[in-house]
């Protein structure tokens, strides 16, 4: 047996450990390939991996396809969705247990992203974790594609992962969104993945996490009717409007995120994939499609929607949730369709 | 008949200093036994072991369910000794803060054990919930209120409201008239009384007050130092004390 403080090559079989070849991965350095991108990654993981689980990242003629143009070119050498590739494995193993059990909260290590927390970190790396060369991003922010906030995310990754774009929910196949659920009916392929501040339904009933926690495991829901209880007793009847809680798969009772009550419906037997993502809290849950989500209620104070007492001002169409938008500085305001791609699809086929 | 709740042998240590060492102890149903002695002498660690809060490291608890079986309360897995505990057993504790939800209105206290059963009509749950705060003498207008508008002795009696809804068999009470001015002290020790008769409850009360024990228990066990030294009938054990501990404590009470 050989000395085992021997400091020789022989104790670090990876070329990757002993630092051979890690000359390109200097930002600017002449790739080897010589066509001025994706040469970093390609030549970091050639040879014998540093794992014996670690599968290559990408095979080498992938490499060039799978960054966008920017990347590798000056300040902006990204991985593939910015995230490192250990990083994403890390998310689609918490990913994949959240759907084995729907509805569960599964801890997973969440990363610092370059962007604040409550700005949707959750879903921007369950949504980088996912993402793959040939799929679409839609990104809505309070149902809208033209907000702040939705078009830094879009722009983040057609940046970072060079993929295409959309605002049309049809065309798209992943969907990040914050508050709403598109009109247009989701489809089997599509993933819905939602940025959620806060994962727990029960947090504000019971403040002790290792409570909560005990209290999913034996299924202890009774809490979370005192709450509609206590909204029943003061407003006359259930006024939560927004995260209202859900069962889901006949199990776990899950927050859906600061989603309206308005769109539980449409979680309940969606043929699409829908995910969360909480950031700071650390957690990630998912609904697999065709899955039973039920809003929860009493016997004589059945689960109802919210409705509103007039059409969109800019497409006419009814029955559609509505934001109110103040117009003036003297009491002007207007309610429009929240969902801003389907009010524009619906005013072009007027026209 | 075999006791609803019988314990042997229960010790419970805090590194070096022993809380409750060797202490057997049996209650019937329709029984009241009161737990007295003087701070630190382990009453509220024994009641959170029989609470099945607290594991013992050593001596054993069995608990007659309602099927008739004698079970270990160790061999109890956690669902179902929580389960037992929003059904089966009641606690009010000394601070009415820990026993009640405070954001949550009185009714909302009453029901939360019904919801926890799975109780899904509003009118019923609010129904039953008047009911209870009638019997402990809660106005019906204050059912919206939270506990935190309620006096020392209402929040007290809601308590028992809170727990006495879903018709428990074994109701354990930690010092719930200390803190009370004495003729709120008087009406809540009535109202004991009078449930714990009417509902055939079987009532472990632990107090420093003897005046307490005195009118509401039937049998009472001394302690000193985490060891029972004396126990008996209540009139027995408090008039013609054998202890010397016991005599000290009784010839302690200041008379009015």
């Amino acid at each position: 047996m050989s000395d085992a403080r021997t400091f020789g090559t022989d104790a670090h079989p990876s070329p990757r450990l002993r630092g051979e070849g890690r000359d390109d991965l200097v930002v600017g350095a002449a790739s080897p390939k010589g066509d001025g991108e994706g040469g970093a990654v390609g030549g970091a993981f050639s040879g014998e991996l540093p794992h014996p689980r670690l599968p290559p990242l990408f095979a080498d003629d992938d490499v060039g396809k799978t960054l966008s143009p920017q990347a590798g070119r000056g300040d902006a050498a990204y991985n593939f969705a910015y995230l490192d590739e250990g990083t994403k494995r890390m998310i689609r193993r918490a990913l994949l247990k959240a759907v084995a059990v729907p509805g569960y909260q599964v801890p997973f290590a969440s990363r610092e992203m370059p962007m604040p927390y409550g700005w949707g970190t959750g879903g921007v790396q369950v949504t980088a974790a996912i993402l793959g060369r040939s799929d679409v991003l839609k990104v809505i922010d309070q149902g809208a594609d033209d907000t702040t906030n939705a078009v830094s995310i879009r722009r983040f990754f057609a940046k970072t992962a060079g993929i295409a774009t959309t605002t049309r929910t049809g065309e798209a196949t992943v969907i990040q969104t914050r508050h709403r659920i598109p009109e247009t009916p989701l489809t089997e392929g599509q993933t819905l993945v939602y940025q959620v501040p806060i994962p727990e339904p029960l947090r504000f009933l019971e403040p002790r996490e290792t409570e909560t926690r005990q209290m999913h495991a034996l299924a202890e829901y009774g809490l979370m009717h005192v709450k509609l209880y206590e909204d029943i007793s003061r407003h006359g009847h259930i006024a939560t409007t927004y995260a209202y809680p859900v069962e889901v798969a006949g199990r776990y009772v899950m927050d859906p995120s600061p989603t309206p009550k308005f769109d539980n419906p449409k979680m309940d037997d969606c043929p699409a994939l829908q995910l969360f993502g909480a950031g700071r809290e650390r957690r990630i849950y998912a609904v697999p499609p065709y899955t039973r989500v039920r809003s929860l209620d009493f016997e004589d104070h059945p689960f109802t929607v919210q409705s509103f007492d007039r059409p969109c001002a800019l497409c006419g169409a009814e029955g559609h949730y509505l934001d109110e938008v103040v117009t003036d500085d003297a009491g002007g305001r207007m309610f429009i369709c929240s969902d801003t791609d389907a009010c524009e699809t619906r005013r072009e086929g007027a026209q | 008949m075999t006791p609803l709740l019988s314990a042997h042998g229960l010790t419970k240590t805090y590194g070096p200093r022993i809380a409750c060492a060797g202490v057997d102890l049996d209650i019937t149903e329709g029984e009241v036994l009161a737990i007295v002695g003087e701070s630190g002498s382990g009453k509220s660690t024994l009641l959170s072991m029989l609470a099945g809060e607290l594991a013992p490291d050593a001596g054993e608890i069995r608990y007659r369910d309602r099927e008739g079986r004698v079970r270990a309360l160790g061999a109890i897995g956690p669902a179902e000794l929580r389960s037992l505990a929003r059904t089966d057993w009641g606690f009010v504790r000394q601070d009415a803060a820990q026993g009640l939800r405070m954001a949550v209105s009185a009714g909302g206290n009453v029901g939360e054990r019904l919801m926890g059963l799975g109780e899904r009509h509003y009118g019923n749950i609010r129904a039953c919930a008047l009911d209870w705060l009638d019997r402990v003498e809660i106005a019906a207008d204050r059912i919206d209120d939270p506990p935190t508008r309620f006096s020392g002795g209402m929040r007290q009696r809601l308590q028992i409201a809170r727990n006495l809804v879903t018709a428990p068999r074994l109701v354990l009470m930690d010092e719930p008239t200390s803190g009370l001015d004495v003729s709120v002290q008087a009406r809540l020790l009535d109202l004991i009384r009078r449930l714990s008769g009417e509902l055939g409850l079987a009532v472990v009360i632990v107090t420093h007050d003897l005046a307490v024990a005195r009118l509401l228990s039937h049998r009472i066990a001394v302690m000193r130092a985490g060891r029972v030294v004396e126990t008996g009938l209540t009139d027995q054990v408090l008039d013609d004390p054998a202890d010397a501990y016991t005599q000290l404590l009784v010839s302690s009470v200041l008379a009015a």
